[in-house]
């Protein structure tokens, strides 16, 4: 019989290798509870410790300290004060990393005070030879206290002696702290102690410094504490005594049990920084990099994408051959196939966009990018650290809003919040791509760059444009107050571990792929429905149109062909589509075009799946063609031209482009603001620009 | 008086004791304590921020919060 599972939470400082150390407990057992990010929200796995004993292992994002500046921070200390004997964790393993031990103990020694059984993981040691770094384990581990482990977690080293420790400190379940507040102001320290007896000196003081309260604290014993934070000043030199105390004992702890040789210390990143960072050449760089990874998105995402299509034509086609004729199959065939391959479409380059932002920020470049933009984006209202969300807006905006979580000023995040949707996401991805295929010929400019290639990039650069320069507006309406305070750990470049890499595109893609998934599936079933169902007229198409070509002599290809057309025309979302085709008409779109901008309001990638569906009601049953070419063929009655021409599809382009067309997103941004006026502002703004430009830039290019 | 958004890239100097209240919180915890060997590393293109190295931790600093932290130069 197992025993009951050790619940451990996992902490450490960013760039220590918390996330190597999780994948190698873990493995491939972890589950996120919400949308992706890095360490966003709560990940979790289990790990088997030994025999008979499992745990559940709890990844808190990386820290300096438990008092917080940022969202992401708090999620730290408020885990740790719950008393909720279902949340709160039975040991804590702190990761450190050799090289910054001093600074890594900090966060130590105040979750020591904590007084929760800790494991101290030194992690990175494979390095110490080569940084001259010598520790006295034996008198570390006394000095501490607690249970100390060296490991390198990429080099999958010590794992085992971390699982023995956490049990071994399980089993103790002995902790001490480690400081002491009441050598700062014995008589303050000993009147907030006896406020609750059953809570440590160090979790009442957080208390009262953080404004932080467990439910079980009393209602008077919550106004004894906050008695103690009206001093304001006297709380702040409090907690700068407090750290420099932490210091001082850590100082006389490492002093005989660390040892660095100096001389040795040199190492590559100064190298590497004065390139990288360097006024001209690390913008040079940057530029390279951002072209890289477009480039790369269309090149190498190309050839699956098209495999893609072609593999759910041809399965639409070898389902409609082999099933029998019902109302089943057409849901089967026309709206479940095609609804799937719409999701799949999207795995190649969602992958390729998580791939190349996992590998930027394991290599520590991207500490370098922030460094490098934070003057530039401070002018337009932004952090230095909005660049992140900027990029990863690239991929989805949904992780990109939860990764403003750790810019601390509230101007600062509102702004890169609301302003992320214009990056340019990967569900506008398969839309541009389409279009651009469609309107832009496929040939070279300046003899090696492809024109199409080029047409994206511009889409991408249209998209950053309009997102600064919506931040710099904002920046001068929105009427906040709030403190800018920007510091950034600039860590050791590292090559990046394929384990880490991997993992973070797998969970990332998976996410995506589930959460998206559901809506654009769900959706292409309801279009479905909406399609192949109508009113009256609908079902007295087929015989409406046979009697009015009946002098024609039409053969049967084309009456079945025109038939299904007239049926489209009076379903129910040929209905809808309609009826707003006189306001998107001035825009060079037709009541197909407007089907799918109706449905794009829920996610924009349902675009392309919508145009499927409609295409593949529409036409005939016997031939393969891909979305492409039915799109291709598309001709508009009215004009007698074809429907995608380059002034039509300029004007889609830029209508996607500008337009909020994400009901995710909106769910998003309304979590983390709070309240429902910035998504509609979102909504509204962006949606309102959308149509004013591409109406101009239809009206300018017919 | 000196401050570390004073000094030159390369250029070492010693946090000073008297400015311990104006460092924020955030960066005293990160390790640049009164007493500190704090040195520029590098300067943004922009010049801002600051890329210090302080306490074996590498930081980037606004030149706003650098400048009210008092520094001896050492030689």
């Amino acid at each position: 019989m197992s025993k009951k599972d050790i619940k451990v939470a996992l902490i450490g400082n960013p760039n220590t290798g918390k996330t190597s150390l999780f994948n190698q407990l873990t493995g491939l057992t972890q589950k996120v509870g919400n949308y992706p990010g890095v360490t966003v929200d709560k990940k979790q796995g289990t790990c088997k410790l030994s025999a008979t004993q499992n745990a559940v292992i709890i990844d808190l994002p990386g820290t300096y300290s438990i008092n917080p500046t940022s969202v992401d921070e708090s999620i730290v200390l408020k885990t740790l004060l719950k008393k909720d004997i279902k949340e709160s964790p039975d040991v804590i393993l702190v990761v450190a990393d050799v090289e910054n031990l001093k600074r890594n103990l900090l966060l130590f020694s105040q979750i020591k005070d904590l007084e929760i059984p800790t494991v101290l993981a030194i992690n990175m040691v494979d390095q110490m030879t080569r940084k001259g770094i010598s520790i006295d384990l034996t008198a570390l581990k006394e000095e501490l206290n607690t249970e100390v482990v060296l490991i390198s977690a990429r080099k999958n080293q010590g794992i085992e002696a971390v699982k023995a420790a956490i049990i071994k400190c399980h089993v103790a379940a002995k902790a001490t702290p480690m400081c002491d507040n009441k050598k700062i102001d014995p008589a303050y320290f000993e009147e907030l102690k006896a406020i609750n007896p059953n809570y440590t000196l160090y979790e009442l003081w957080l208390m009262v410094t953080q404004k932080n309260f467990p439910e079980e604290i009393t209602k008077q014993e919550k106004e004894k504490l906050l008695s103690f934070n009206k001093d304001v000043s006297k709380l702040k030199k409090y907690q700068h005594k407090e750290t420099i105390y932490r210091y001082q004992e850590i100082n006389k702890i490492l002093k005989n049990t660390y040892l660095v040789d100096k001389s040795k210390a040199k190492d590559l990143r100064a190298k590497l920084d004065k390139v990288f960072t360097h006024r001209i050449f690390g913008y040079f760089i940057f530029l390279l990099v951002l072209l890289l990874i477009f480039q790369s998105i269309f090149d190498w995402s190309s050839l699956p994408m098209d495999l893609i299509d072609t593999t759910f034509a041809e399965l639409s086609d070898f389902a409609r051959s082999n099933l029998p004729t019902g109302v089943l199959s057409d849901l089967i065939v026309e709206g479940i196939i095609p609804g799937i391959g719409g999701v799949i479409i999207f795995i190649p380059q969602i992958a390729i966009l998580f791939l190349f932002i996992a590998v930027l920020e394991e290599t520590g470049y991207m500490s370098r990018v922030v460094f490098l933009m934070d003057k530039i984006m401070r002018r337009f209202g932004m952090n230095g650290k909005s660049i992140i969300p900027l990029i990863s807006g690239t991929a989805c905006a949904i992780p990109a809003i939860m990764a403003t979580r750790t810019i601390s000023s509230w101007k600062e995040r509102l702004i890169t919040i609301l302003v992320v949707p214009f990056t340019t996401c990967s569900a506008r991805l398969p839309v541009y791509a389409i279009l651009i295929s469609l309107i832009i010929p496929d040939t070279k400019i300046f003899g090696f760059y492809n024109l199409q290639a080029f047409t994206l990039l511009m889409l991408y650069a249209l998209g950053f444009v309009t997102a600064i320069l919506a931040a710099y507006i904002l920046q001068k309406t929105l009427k906040i107050k709030s403190n800018s305070f920007f510091v950034v750990e600039m860590p050791n470049y590292k090559l990046p571990s394929v384990k880490n890499v991997l993992f973070d595109v797998l969970e990332k893609t998976k996410a995506f792929v589930l959460g998206a998934g559901k809506i654009i599936l769900a959706l292409s079933v309801v279009l479905w429905f909406l399609a192949s169902n109508g009113p009256e007229s609908y079902k007295n198409a087929e015989q409406n149109t046979i009697e009015k070509v009946a002098n024609k002599n039409l053969g049967a290809d084309e009456l079945q062909q025109k038939i299904a057309a007239v049926k489209l025309e009076n379903s129910y979302i040929g209905i809808m589509g309609k009826s707003i085709e006189p306001a998107i008409r001035p825009l060079g779109y037709d009541w197909k075009i407007g089907i799918a901008l109706i449905t794009s309001f829920a996610a924009r990638e349902v675009f392309v799946g919508t145009l499927a569906t409609i295409y593949s009601v529409g036409s005939d049953d016997e031939n393969t063609t891909t979305i492409k070419e039915k799109m291709r063929s598309e001709i508009n009655p009215a004009t007698g031209k074809k429907i995608f021409n380059f002034p039509a599809g300029m004007s889609l382009l830029v209508f996607y482009a500008f337009a909020m067309q994400c009901m995710a997103t909106l769910a998003i941004v309304k979590r983390e603001t709070k309240t429902w006026k910035w998504p509609l502002i979102q909504l509204f703004g962006m949606t309102g620009l959308a149509y004013v430009c591409s109406l101009i830039v239809f009206q300018i290019l017919k | 008086m000196n401050t570390i958004a004073s000094l030159h890239i390369g250029e070492m100097g010693y946090i000073s004791e008297e400015s311990l209240d104006s460092i924020p919180l955030k960066l005293l915890e990160m390790g640049c304590l009164p007493g500190a060997e704090v040195q520029l590393v590098q300067i943004a293109p922009l010049k801002d921020p600051l890329y210090i190295c302080v306490n074996g931790s590498h930081l980037a600093i606004r030149k706003e919060t650098a400048s009210k932290i008092k520094i001896l130069k050492s030689e």
